[in-house]
């Protein structure tokens, strides 16, 4: 809006088109949008948020709308900001004339953590050391765009407006497409064709990877998605590994080299030898890689040091200084207390400034000089005039305002947009968006998504063609076709092998409470207590439930075994618990975010809906929980289809299944060995439970038609090749999948992973199952539950023997950080 | 005098290590009055990758990576070394330390540049208003540098305890002032914290101090230890140092490796290994004067 709150003409049609829609069919659109928001995944993690680190992703659903004009003339200044910030970098890693001639005070570069002294003399491919910059730029009410900071240490922000365009775009699908809005995908074409250029001098078909701090990260879940929507590999350091001055990533079938690393890790905790020491994210001899120019790094190490805000005040002369020109885009005025005059100002005029550390600064928060009591005040002063170069003081800007959706109705509200810049051929392409930001009051210091805060997509308007761009077609054209992907890495062979597991965790242990549950609801106390206590065995062997007291008389029996059960589905401190177990599932699924589809997200998404609704109200019945249990057997099964429909059977897909298979066989033989321990084993409704439970019931009719009998059961859940919920299939699909690992095809010796194998299934072949027929014999002493046993044993160790042999991780360590005392 | 130096570090590891890198800064410094007439390192197993160059700093490091499995890397350092003695310097002239403080408070020219960047805090050392509490006694209005620093140096001594036991390498500086125990390390962050805290220019030297077996006692071999010492900055004399673990000035029994802001800057074997799972480090420095 302009300064007398008129609705500025470029937001007309925007405003025509919501007007048309009515508020009733836009809410229903907001609705669908929020949805589609929330099952994509799209979060932010909050530090020290006690609810829990994940926030949703908030969004306004109006567009920021910026006009052609005025975005032309921004970008002339955005680009040439860039450059400067470029060239300042590599004078300070490089001659250091800037600061020798005294156009850039010595202190602003020395006095700052920023600086890494290690990389000064590191000469970047192409001189390149901003490869993506941020900015985020106000406007004045006036309708003049300001610089408010910089960001060049490792830009975040460019895959949120993605998803934020993703989202607004079809809400709004209309004004969209006629509006002559600019489309994002160029700017990821340039980024993309750029690093394929880099990376492509050492290698024909270059890796880029991207390098996260992981899960834990506020932006992670952008990391996920840049990743998969670039198609780079998402890793973490311990992923990489340094050999001959080359970086490698750590894959199933060895070290494959990597050519660029777009880090999202800060620069001074990329390498724990040479920079931080104390830093577990990084890559252990990186700096040595680079000074043998044997990878690219964007942005480069130490591009930190020029996001530092004491370098505003400098800007415009050392645009004179290094691009003989009259910087374009002003900053919002900026005072560096390093200098004697600038802090006399600041002193005086502290009242109407922030006062803002030059880096982040533990303990100390920006803090606007208005409002400050006289101690406060003198405090204040004293600190800055102690450590002078630390400090900066800003002027507090007026932000102009622009329409946001408050629920009800279209609000002015101030508003910030980070711009973002990426290096291409020798210059700067500005991304046509970016991501806007809400603040709370019109001159808030501060909108950081840190502290909370609604974001919107940024329109950029053209008056010519819209540009259409897909990032599909791969980069550069000159990719051959690839039958496999690249080589997975390690530790995504492990989440995917732990997914698998849990997943049919959860699957099996729903489908034995579901079967127990049923019983107890129909059945009378002295039946239940007589069928469903076997059919709980599994869940008490493997610790997911107490065993309720068998002495107790049968009501009480049933009433201690309801409650244990309910234990065992819902409690969250239950560690066995299905509840944690679907957390686990949805823990797992975050390490693989960029590996999975929208679809896939969505539906791990959704599972523990059911939990939150269902403990949420007090006493729950057996019927509400029977409800749940369908409602996870239903998803789970949805996964599983996608799975196995969409993956490509390679790497990743065989160890997902080999964590399904084992953990499937594991239950059955559990399920089974529970019934052979019953009173009666060859109970009529017991050996239905067991049917049910193994989801073969419909099986067993159509070859039988007849009542279940023990030995024609156990033959179709233990050895029917045909039966995919037997245990020969499980056994004999994990053999096919052992053969085809990377180190296990042509070993000539077996493998203990194949040997363990081996041994369940000669001895499955060699079980009858008539012989529970036969009267006299004890069904816990037939060969039939030895072999039970055997494979509970064979298993377990199996999944053991993958771990070593495929996800090994050795732990990084300093040897040389004692405990002992320093000498001297 | 000339001096024959071994350094030898053993890492033995529990756990094979699959790869190790490290950076070594044990090449004696050759400047000013010491010299350097033969240096070699040698590193079982053999490295796969070696090289050398100056760090920011100018100190000579050394980068290997072993890459082949092992559980023990040994690592000996074998120097000659020379050191002249120097005219003492005079403590009671030269400039007055807040003419100096003076000097780098705002942006200095160009041939200060180089001390302008050992008077901001650093990773091990903070500055801090306590610091510049606890020096105030030694920096009265108008006094000379070098007499302040002098007597800065003596009243550390004094005032702190050397104990082994009191601190690690990773002990920060404010746990040093509050505990007033240390060793060399955390003596020589301490008075650089002071006299940073002044604006003064003053950095970490780590290198050796020749040692004396107590009367009747024979020589013991590898017993001698790192050492470490601080270096102030003073206009026209250049770079002073001092000793406040021993209140000394430096002279031909202290030998000098690296300087640096602070230990993290010049530690004499810095590594990180991948795997080994738990291990024990075994430094010993043998300095002996030649024959």
């Amino acid at each position: 809006m302009d300064g007398e709150g008129r609705m500025r003409p470029h937001y007309q049609r925007v405003i025509d088109d919501l007007r048309k829609l009515g508020t009733e069919e836009f809410d229903r659109r907001w609705e669908a949008g929020k949805r589609l928001l929330r099952e994509s995944g799209a979060t932010y993690h909050v530090y020290g948020d006690p609810l829990g680190t994940e926030r949703p992703w908030q969004l306004d659903p109006i567009p920021y709308v910026i006009a052609a004009a005025d975005w032309q003339s921004l970008e002339r200044g955005l680009v040439q900001r860039a450059q400067l910030l470029n060239l300042v970098l590599a004078d300070c890693y490089g001659p250091q004339r800037l600061i020798r001639s005294g156009k850039l005070p010595s202190a602003v570069v020395f006095g700052q953590r920023g600086f890494l002294r290690p990389c000064h003399g590191i000469k970047p491919a192409g001189d390149v050391f901003l490869h993506l910059y941020g900015v985020d730029l106000a406007k004045s009410p006036d309708g003049r765009w300001w610089a408010l900071s910089d960001r060049t240490q490792n830009p975040s922000g460019a895959g949120y407006a993605l998803e934020n365009r993703l989202v607004v775009s079809r809400i709004l699908p209309e004004t969209f497409r006629e509006g002559h809005v600019q489309r994002l995908a160029g700017f990821y074409r340039s980024l993309q064709l750029g690093f394929a250029d880099l990376g492509s001098r050492r290698n024909d078909q270059p890796r880029v990877v991207i390098l996260s701090p992981g899960p834990f990260n506020e932006t992670y879940f952008e990391h996920a998605y840049l990743a998969r929507y670039l198609g780079y590999t998402l890793v973490e350091g311990e992923d990489l590994t340094v050999r001959d001055d080359r970086v490698y990533l750590k894959t199933l079938s060895g070290l494959e080299p990597v050519d660029v690393i777009l880090r999202r890790v800060d620069d001074d905790f990329c390498d724990p030898l040479e920079l931080r020491n104390e830093s577990m994210l990084g890559v252990p001899g990186l700096v040595q890689a680079l000074r043998a120019g044997n990878v690219v790094v964007a942005n480069a190490l130490g591009s930190g040091l020029v996001q530092t805000p004491a370098l505003m005040s400098f800007l415009p002369s050392l645009c004179r200084e290094l691009l003989g020109e009259e910087l374009r885009l002003p900053s919002v005025a900026t005072w560096w207390c390093g200098q004697r005059a600038a802090r006399d100002h600041v002193e005086a005029d502290l009242d109407n400034l922030i006062v803002k550390p030059i880096a982040p600064m533990p303990g100390f928060e920006p803090t606007l000089g208005e409002g400050l009591s006289d101690p406060q005040r003198s405090e204040l002063i004293a600190r800055v005039r102690f450590q002078p170069h630390l400090f900066v003081a800003q002027e507090a800007v007026t932000l102009s305002t622009a329409p946001s959706w408050n629920g009800r109705q279209l609000v002015p509200m101030p508003v910030v947009t980070r711009a973002f810049l990426v290096a291409s051929k020798g210059s700067y392409r500005l991304m046509p968006g970016g991501l806007t930001r809400v603040a709370s009051d019109a001159t808030s210091p501060k909108i950081s998504m840190q502290r909370g805060g609604v974001s919107k997509d940024t329109w950029v308007l053209t008056d010519g063609p819209v540009e259409s761009i897909t990032l599909l077609q791969g980069a550069g054209g000159r990719g051959e076709l690839q039958r496999i992907g690249h080589n997975l890495p390690s530790r995504i062979a492990s989440s995917l092998f732990w997914m698998g597991r849990y997943v049919e965790r959860a699957e099996s242990t729903a489908r034995i409470a579901r079967a127990a549950v049923f019983r107890l609801t129909v059945e009378s106390s002295a039946e239940a207590s007589r069928l469903v206590g076997p059919l709980l065995a599994p869940l008490i062997r493997l610790g997911q439930m107490k065993a309720p007291d068998r002495k107790a008389t049968e009501a009480d029996w049933y009433l201690r075994a309801e409650r244990e059960l309910l234990r065992a589905i819902l409690h969250r401190n239950n560690p066995g618990s299905l509840g944690v177990c679907v957390s686990h599932i949805e823990r797992i699924a975050t390490l693989l975010r960029d590996r999975m589809s929208l679809d896939v997200w969505r539906v791990l998404g959704n599972l523990d809906e059911p939990f939150t609704t269902c403990t949420g109200q007090g006493r729950v019945e057996l019927t509400e929980v029977l409800e749940l249990l369908n409602k996870v057997i239903l998803g789970l099964a949805g996964f599983r289809g996608l799975a196995m429909d969409n993956m490509t059977r390679a790497q990743g897909w065989r160890f997902l299944d080999m964590g399904l298979r084992i953990e499937r066989a594991v239950y059955l033989c559990e399920t089974l060995l529970g019934a052979l321990a019953a009173p009666d084993p060859d109970d009529t409704s017991l050996l239905d439970a067991l049917l049910e439970i193994g989801d073969s019931s419909l099986t067993y009719r159509s070859r039988y038609n007849l009542v279940p009998q023990i030995a024609a059961v156990f033959d179709l859940l233990l050895l029917d090749e045909l039966n995919p919920r037997s245990l020969l299939y499980q056994l004999r699909t994990l053999q096919e999948h052992l053969d085809r690992l990377p180190g296990e095809r042509n070993g000539a010796p077996v493998s203990p992973r194949q040997s363990l194998l081996l041994e369940c299934l000669s001895s499955l072949r060699r079980v009858d199952p008539r012989e529970l027929s036969v009267p006299g014999v004890a069904p816990l002493e037939t060969r039939l539950a030895e072999v039970l046993r055997l494979t509970l044993v064979n298993l377990p160790a199996l999944s053991e023997e993958l771990a070593q042999a495929y996800f090994a991780h050795a732990t990084m360590s300093r040897p040389d950080d004692p405990a002992e005392p320093a000498e001297g | 005098m000339i001096y024959d130096l071994v350094h030898r570090t053993v890492y033995v590891y529990t756990q094979p290590v699959s790869v190790s890198h490290h950076a070594a800064r044990l090449h004696p410094q050759v400047q000013g009055a010491q010299g350097c007439a033969s240096f070699d390192l040698r590193i079982v197993p053999e490295p796969a990758v070696s090289s050398a160059r100056d760090d920011y700093f100018g100190n000579a490091v050394n980068f290997f990576t072993v890459q082949q499995p092992h559980r023990r890397l040994e690592i000996t350092a074998r120097s000659r070394v020379s050191t002249n003695p120097t005219a003492r310097p005079d403590l009671e002239r030269g400039p007055l330390w807040d003419e100096v403080a003076g000097l780098f408070e705002e942006s200095p020219p160009p041939d200060l540049l180089e001390p302008h960047q050992f008077t901001f805090g650093s990773p091990m050392v903070r500055r801090g208003r306590e610091f510049a509490g606890y020096a105030a006694a030694s920096f009265p209005a108008g006094r000379p540098l070098l007499k302040a620093v002098a007597d800065l140096n003596g009243r550390i001594h004094r005032d702190f305890k050397f104990d082994p036991r009191a601190t690690t390498v990773t002990t920060p500086v404010e746990d040093v002032m509050r505990l007033r125990r240390g060793v060399c390390q955390d003596f020589a962050h301490l008075m650089i914290a002071c006299l940073r805290s002044l604006a003064l220019p003053a950095r970490y030297v780590s290198g050796y101090l020749r040692t004396r077996p107590k009367a009747g006692s024979p020589r013991l071999v590898g017993a001698d230890m790192s050492h470490a010492w601080v270096a102030v900055f003073c206009p026209a004399v250049g770079w002073v140092d001092f000793d406040p673990t021993n209140n000394l000035i430096p002279d031909v029994e202290h030998i000098s490796v690296a300087v640096g802001r602070d230990y993290s800057d010049v530690a004499p074997v810095a590594g990180i290994v991948i795997g080994g799972g738990r291990h024990a480090i075994n430094v010993s420095v043998d300095l002996r004067v030649a024959e």
